[in-house]
């Protein structure tokens, strides 16, 4: 992450993503596969790592193998098979949304993970209950704990969708584009960027 | 730090023609401000506290006694409100965070200043 400043003198914080190039690796159809569809790959990998079967899908496109593949349903975009799908397609200022996969926090008490406020005070004669996650629920009758009641557990590796998040810079050079604010996973990360 | 975050600071710094300054000297730093609707620049004028952070991010802090009570400003070194720094004195300090300086006050709060 970074920050930059607004031509009004207001410093936000952004996030650096490398936005392609990506290369059109498969376009499905109606009348070939039941539905509309692009593949995009991106990012090189080692040809010795791919298997023949890979290294002959990429060689449809005429690129090299790849290391992420993904299709885009009823994509707006109309590229064939072997073109690059660059960070042009995006404006500064657009709306995007983000889709990732959060940082595994491993396994995390209920304050942490579901926001409760722990039990009781850390005074008046208690103790060790400041975190803990309380009543789970009647004796009797349910005689049971209710499906779905939040508990202590792993926490993170989630794949999250962040919507409205801002285009603030964008350098197609690099294909570099910049992001305000933070977006789901740690550095490095493979997202997925929508308009 | 990642070339990423090294290529957008290259990108995003460059054109700020500021004197050389460090913790312990004295600056001015003339700054613009909003006014009901109107822009006019105005100067603070204080120490140099520390310098912090890398690239299009860095920040430095200046502090100065405005009436009897010390006030401090941060100001990023690559804002377009900052308009320029002027280098008053350049002072004689043996460390890059002058953080006891908040503790002191009058006589004792005074910095050195270094002949050239």
């Amino acid at each position: 992450m970074t920050s930059i400043f607004t031509p009004d003198g207001k410093q936000t914080a952004c996030t650096i993503i490398e936005a392609g190039p990506c290369v059109v690796t498969q376009v499905k159809t109606q009348e070939s596969d039941g539905y509309n569809a692009l593949q995009l790959a991106f990012g090189d990998k080692k040809e010795k790592h791919s298997t023949q079967a890979e290294t002959n899908h990429f060689a449809k496109a005429n690129t090299s193998a790849k290391k992420f593949v993904k299709e885009f349903r009823d994509s707006s975009l109309d590229k064939n098979l072997g073109e690059t799908v660059t960070v042009d397609i995006f404006a500064e200022g657009d709306k995007v949304e983000v889709v990732g996969t959060t940082k595994g926090k491993g396994f995390q008490g209920v304050v942490k993970r579901h926001g409760f406020h722990g039990v009781g005070e850390q005074s008046h004669g208690q103790h060790d209950r400041s975190r803990a996650p309380g009543s789970i629920g009647g004796s009797s009758y349910p005689s049971r704990v209710f499906k779905g009641m939040r508990m202590a557990g792993r926490m993170g590796s989630d794949r999250v969708k962040l919507k409205g998040l801002k285009v603030v810079k964008i350098f197609a050079e690099k294909n570099y584009i910049l992001i305000s604010g933070s977006v789901p996973g740690h550095i490095g990360s493979i997202v997925l960027i929508q308009k | 730090m990642s070339t990423a975050v090294q290529f957008v600071h290259e990108q995003l710094t460059g054109k700020k023609d500021y004197p050389k300054f460090k913790a312990g000297d004295n600056v001015t730093v003339n700054y613009k401000i909003v006014e009901g609707g109107k822009e006019r620049i105005q100067g603070f004028r204080g120490d140099v506290v520390k310098i912090q952070g890398t690239g299009a991010t860095a920040t430095f802090t200046v502090r100065k006694i405005s009436d009897g009570i010390g006030v401090e400003r941060v100001f990023p070194f690559f804002s377009p409100n900052v308009e320029s720094v002027l280098l008053n004195k350049v002072g004689k300090v043996r460390r890059a965070k002058l953080y006891y300086l908040r503790e002191r006050s009058g006589k004792s709060a005074r910095i050195k200043e270094k002949r050239m």
